[in-house]
């Protein structure tokens, strides 16, 4: 469904998404990291739970929010990835420890 | 000019109420007049209004407050005792819930001094109270934890003052429940027409906006800052002051604190809102750095894990305060059927004011021992 229309970077970094390792291209934002991989949702909503995806994909929308290495309700459009993130999904409200 | 004429005719006929106000106050005592079957328009200034009823805490309160006026704690108590059914009939007439919840309320000390003013202040107004009682108690700092088993407390907290009748309800819900349900009730809202003049003409009011005429029986003068301005052409007295509040709110988190708190509570939606300031500004209703450090640090010493949350959005409101900071409902005694009201805890008190305030104005019957609270008794 996604496909990059520029040449693929050659360089890679491995992140872990929802627990799976994966490589991803060095340089791209977290949230298209994700779609590369093939979720089709990765957050879902603070009140009545309802599955998101990335849409502005420029900080505005706040629909693609994520947890990256443990950091809860991070944009993951408006982040790049590094080697070893750990990006999980945004499940409902944030919690506070 | 055709036009303005109809439409002012039209208003004459129709109208049983003219409301001055479109905030907490108004739209309170709005929903109340039309739910009684009584024809109101309710005219409103525009966005750029100084609008305290959108810059609310939400806090339903009762402890501490009526220090010197045992009237005014009593008719906390009356609204807080109708709040359930208030906030119930809301939900049914608009399908907006305001989220209320009543789980009692605590007033958090970090200091001995603190603690110590919070006691003095208590036993006053338990003395006042007299044999009425006053439903508030202290208790310690394990205490107040056992009250938050999610969060932990800052290294100050030794206490507090805790009273069962406090709660609190989101007061943006609140305000578009009033609005929804003036409207399903058959209330005519008028946005941007702020009035400008109020005369008697025979036995009916006339306002004018700079945009229309609007006639009716009965006028209401609920316009916040306004009401100085427009209560005086109807022969009311009433000083009234600006106070600034700036209130911070987070994003929203998982349930940590089930009991609102003077200055910290969390809404039912996960946000959590912080206050609060007094400021002597004017009519300045922006925001300070200063403010908003010293509000979060306030919080953060209450719960230190609060400092892991983002700030959303933070806010100034002017409060309504009249010289002793208690609320004002008088009739003009040389204008009958015209009303001044003005407080400052409009969202403690919507549900008297919903019920008592349009009862008084539908019907005539005052509530009891109302001088209390004429502004006659700012005169010197």
């Amino acid at each position: 469904m996604l496909k990059r229309i520029d040449e693929p970077a050659r360089a890679t970094v491995t992140v872990t998404i929802e627990g799976e390792q994966a490589a991803v291209p060095e340089g791209v934002s977290v949230s298209a990291a994700l779609l590369m991989h093939g979720l089709t949702f990765t957050r879902t909503t603070a009140i009545s739970q309802i599955p998101r995806a990335p849409y502005c994909l420029m900080g505005v929308c706040f629909e693609c929010l994520v947890v990256v290495d443990g950091v809860p309700n991070v944009q993951g459009c408006m982040r790049i990835v590094h080697q070893g993130m750990n990006i999980q999904r945004q499940q409902g409200r944030r919690t506070l420890s | 000019m055709q036009d303005t004429r109809t439409k002012a005719f039209d208003a004459m006929q129709n109208a049983d109420v003219l409301v001055i106000g479109g905030g907490m106050f108004g739209a309170a005592v709005g929903y109340g007049l039309a739910r009684r079957g009584l024809r109101v328009t309710m005219l409103d200034e525009g966005d750029n209004a100084f609008r305290a009823a959108r810059g609310n805490f939400g806090l339903v309160w009762y402890q501490g407050k009526g220090k010197g006026m045992q009237r005014y704690a009593d008719w906390t108590l009356e609204s807080i005792r109708l709040w359930p059914d208030f906030a119930a009939e809301l939900d049914s007439e608009t399908g907006v819930n305001v989220g209320y919840h009543k789980p009692g309320g605590l007033t958090i000390a970090t200091s001995e001094k603190a603690l110590n003013a919070r006691k003095e202040r208590i036993e006053l107004l338990r003395r006042q109270a007299g044999n009425k009682g006053y439903d508030c108690e202290f208790i310690d700092r394990d205490q107040v934890q056992a009250l938050f088993p999610e969060i932990e407390l800052g290294p100050n907290v030794i206490g507090g003052s805790f009273s069962p009748h406090d709660g609190h309800a989101n007061p943006l819900k609140l305000l578009r429940a009033l609005h929804a349900g003036f409207a399903w009730h058959g209330g005519r809202y008028l946005p941007d027409q702020q009035a400008v003049r109020i005369e008697r003409r025979g036995r009916d009011f006339v306002v004018t906006t700079p945009k229309d005429v609007f006639g009716a029986a009965k006028v209401v003068i609920a316009a916040g800052h306004g009401v100085t301005r427009l209560a005086d052409m109807v022969d009311i007295r009433v000083p009234l002051r600006p106070e600034r509040g700036q209130l911070l709110v987070t994003e929203r988190t998982r349930q940590v604190l089930p009991v609102p708190m003077s200055g910290v509570r969390q809404n039912d939606e996960g946000t959590v809102m912080l206050g609060v300031s007094n400021e002597e500004v004017g009519f300045d209703d922006s925001t300070t750095l200063d403010q908003t450090q010293r509000i979060a640090r306030l919080a953060i010493e209450k719960f230190p894990a609060l400092r892991h949350l983002r700030l959303v959005r933070t806010w100034g409101a002017l409060r309504i305060l009249t010289p002793d900071g208690y609320p004002v409902y008088a009739e003009s005694k040389t204008q009958p059927g015209a009303y001044a009201l003005a407080c400052h805890s409009a969202v403690t008190l919507s549900a008297v004011n919903a019920n008592a305030i349009s009862y008084w104005i539908a019907e005539g019957v005052e509530p009891e021992d109302f001088d209390t609270f004429r502004p006659e008794r700012f005169d010197a």
